[in-house]
């Protein structure tokens, strides 16, 4: 066991993988040399040489397409795009090329070994451009996997499974936690299961789900309840995409009760395909309707950056409302 | 070429200079006359009989297949088309030139390319008409043709996707020390998309051995050439991101022929991409959805119908002596047999199973889509025959 923080955990990771798969490569912008802006993939260059890990001209749609064709190929890539906000460049490059390759070829080719990493979220004062949570647009994509590590273990184990996993895997890092959230992370290969949510707190009065740094967040709410008397489970959903409805739903049947909360805005945010499966399976368990603490529905702000968030005191808010329905 | 990334590097001026388009010219490759003579200067590439039967074979074999199925989707057997007509020679004399474990990742009026790889006239119309033995299951439109084993990159609709995926996969096989290169083809029109721009910048910074191949036929559906782009074809780009570029007459078969080999050999030995810019003109309509008597004129593709690449290598085989009248009879007529009976066949094959309306969406068929299908299957059960094709039927 070693202490990390969350970018050293996906260096680890990183690391581990191009140790043992030479058809590992890591590219994007800036991630050479210099590491990432973020200092993710520091040293991979010194270790691998520049053939496996190396800058890319800046161009999304184009990193994501020389990434499909080597993925094609039957290389791995590791593609970061350097934030999530400017991921839309490769948006037809991810919907209609990495998602769509294998079922469109009847599954002779595929981008099964690609994986892209890309830091989102708020917090950090980044405003409209440095802060989106775009996973609900590639939620509503067949054939990729989304994946949201909440701490460094998680991000480590649950990036070298996404890298692993046959199908191409969308590993989206809140960036807010890169260097605030510390833990210990084993420094040997292990690897935590896609599709399956992670009951982070068991109670059982409301099921608190989320995903990211936003666990962070709903943990902060659900001991502000706790001292009302009030009993939360903590939901760790960690994949988008498939996502593990039984989990939640075995939750809210025991718990009569459910709050969704994550920093994209309400309107299509992934809350409302939750709210809507969660009211499909468990209708007649559900003591309240089902509360949703997201984003505003405007461009993410600056200057109103606090007020925007979907942070514990609405969520503390939302829990009592939900209990007093 | 230089380096010319950094300042110290510039010449400089000290008067304002204008660089105008047409300063620099990009001449085009052309090998044989109309006649099928060859040009006075020009060298004979280094080909066989066989590759040079090949070669016609091909395209003779593709302009009856096109003119087959264009016939077969008006009468209604299949939905959609696309014929290559009067750009054989691209497709086919760049398909020589190269090798089998070269991979071929196309747009979509590259059938000729297919062919010279062996795909049969069967597969072809198992693809046509979506059944169960089309390897890709039968997903896509007419013409969205892939095979694993040809090296033969399965088509996707959206243009110019396939130019950065070249640059990638060309770098795969780089990184794995293979002995082959990465061949791209697109249209003039799909280079004005965002994902040329991107492929070729970046093949030329990470040095990927593939040859994008441009067919430039004038139109893109209705629009001209002219209404496309400004610049000296699609050819000066090239230069401009640091591409070896080559501009090829693309009516003639043996000056397109010669250009790729030196193409491929410079890919491979430099490590490096190459652009082809091949002129041609598309004799054919957009696909079967499409009528260009609305946008151009008979006078305009008459002038290019002399320009036939199909009738300039015959003559060329003819001087050779290569050239067999009545075996290329037998060709004609047997293609178009051949087509006719594999049609028949593949008509009556019938779609895959429900059950693959999920799988391929993941490695495996995950638990929500697991439910979807079974969902799916107790409705068509109940309702037999709103779905005839798979009603009664099961994986």
């Amino acid at each position: 066991m070693a202490k990390m923080n969350l970018l050293q955990a996906i260096n680890n990771a990183l690391v581990t993988v191009m140790e043992e798969d030479e058809r590992a490569m890591v590219f994007g912008e800036d991630v050479g040399h210099f590491g990432g802006v973020f200092r993710a993939t520091s040293n991979l260059q010194e270790k691998f040489g520049k053939g496996r890990c190396f800058n890319t001209p800046l161009t999304e749609q184009g990193i994501i397409g020389f990434a499909n064709g080597l993925a094609s190929q039957g290389s791995v890539p590791i593609a970061e795009i350097q934030f999530a906000d400017y991921i839309f460049p490769a948006f037809d490059q991810i919907v209609n090329e990495t998602a769509k390759f294998r079922y469109r070829s009847g599954g002779q080719f595929s981008c099964g070994t690609l994986t892209i990493r890309t830091p989102y979220g708020g917090g950090i004062a980044g405003g409209l451009y440095h802060s989106q949570s775009p996973e609900a647009f590639f939620a509503h994509c067949p054939g990729l996997k989304i994946v949201v590590p909440r701490n460094p273990y998680q991000a480590k184990g649950l990036l070298l499974a996404s890298i692993r996993d046959d199908n191409p895997v969308l590993f989206m890092e809140p960036k807010r936690l890169y260097r605030a959230s510390v833990s210990d992370v084993p420094e040997e290969d292990y690897e935590l299961p896609l599709g399956k949510a992670d009951i982070v707190q068991e109670g059982s009065d409301i099921t608190l789900l989320g995903w990211g740094a936003q666990i962070e967040i709903l943990q902060q709410a659900a001991d502000m309840a706790l001292e009302d008397g009030v009993s939360c489970e903590i939901v760790d959903l960690r994949s988008i995409s498939p996502w593990d409805a039984q989990t939640v739903a075995e939750s809210v049947m025991k718990t009569g009760r459910l709050l969704i909360n994550h920093e994209a805005p309400l309107t299509g945010g992934f809350a409302s395909e939750i709210a809507a499966t969660i009211q499909d399976q468990c209708f007649l368990y559900l003591e309240a309707p089902v509360a949703r603490v997201c984003g505003l529905d405007t461009p993410y702000p600056l200057a109103h950056e606090k007020e925007y968030m979907p942070d514990q005191y609405k969520t503390y808010e939302a829990i009592k409302r939900t209990l007093k329905y | 070429m230089q380096d010319r990334n950094h300042l110290a590097q510039v010449d400089t001026t000290h008067q304002v200079h204008i660089i105008e388009n047409g300063l620099i010219d990009i001449p085009m490759l052309q090998i044989l006359k109309p006649d099928g003579t060859l040009h006075e200067q020009a060298q004979e590439p280094d080909i066989d009989q066989e590759t040079a039967r090949k070669m016609y074979d091909t395209m003779e074999y593709i302009r009856v297949l096109d003119e087959r199925m264009v016939g077969a989707q008006r009468q209604g057997r299949i939905s959609f088309y696309l014929a290559s007509t009067g750009e054989e020679a691209a497709a086919v004399g760049s398909a020589a030139a190269l090798q089998p474990q070269d991979m071929i990742m196309s747009q979509y009026r590259e059938q000729g390319a297919l062919a010279y790889r062996g795909y049969t006239t069967s597969q072809f119309m198992n693809q046509m008409f979506s059944n169960q033995k089309d390897p890709n299951k039968g997903r896509q439109m007419p013409i969205h043709y892939g095979d694993k084993p040809l090296n033969f990159m399965t088509i996707s609709s959206p243009l110019g996707t396939q130019i950065p995926q070249a640059a990638g996969y060309a770098y795969g096989q780089k990184m794995a020390g293979q002995d082959a290169v990465t061949i791209c083809y697109f249209g003039e029109g799909a280079a004005s998309e965002g994902d040329f721009h991107a492929g070729l910048n970046m093949a030329a910074v990470l040095k990927c051995p593939v040859i994008f191949f441009c067919r430039n036929n004038g139109y893109a559906i209705s629009t001209p050439a002219e209404e496309q782009f400004a610049g000296d074809g699609i050819a000066s780009r090239g230069l401009g991101y640091g591409v070896k570029t080559i501009r090829v007459d693309g009516n003639d078969p043996l000056a397109v022929y010669a250009a790729t080999l030196k193409a491929r050999e410079l890919a491979l030995e430099e490590r490096c991409p190459i652009l082809i810019e091949a002129m041609t003109y598309r004799l054919a309509a957009h696909s079967t959805s499409d009528d260009p008597t609305g946008y151009r004129s008979r006078d305009e593709e008459d002038k290019w119908r002399l320009k036939d690449p199909i009738q300039r290598m015959a003559k060329w085989l003819q001087h050779k002596g290569w050239y067999d009248e009545q075996a290329n009879k037998t060709l004609v007529d047997e293609t178009r047999k051949e087509v006719l009976s594999a049609l028949k066949e593949a008509e009556k094959v019938p779609v895959n199973p429900i059950e693959d309306i999920v799988s391929d969406v993941y490695d495996k068929v995950p638990a929500h889509l697991q439910k979807q299908v079974d969902e799916l299957k107790d409705h068509i059960e109940k309702y037999p025959k709103a779905y005839p094709k798979t009603a009664g039927r099961s994986k």
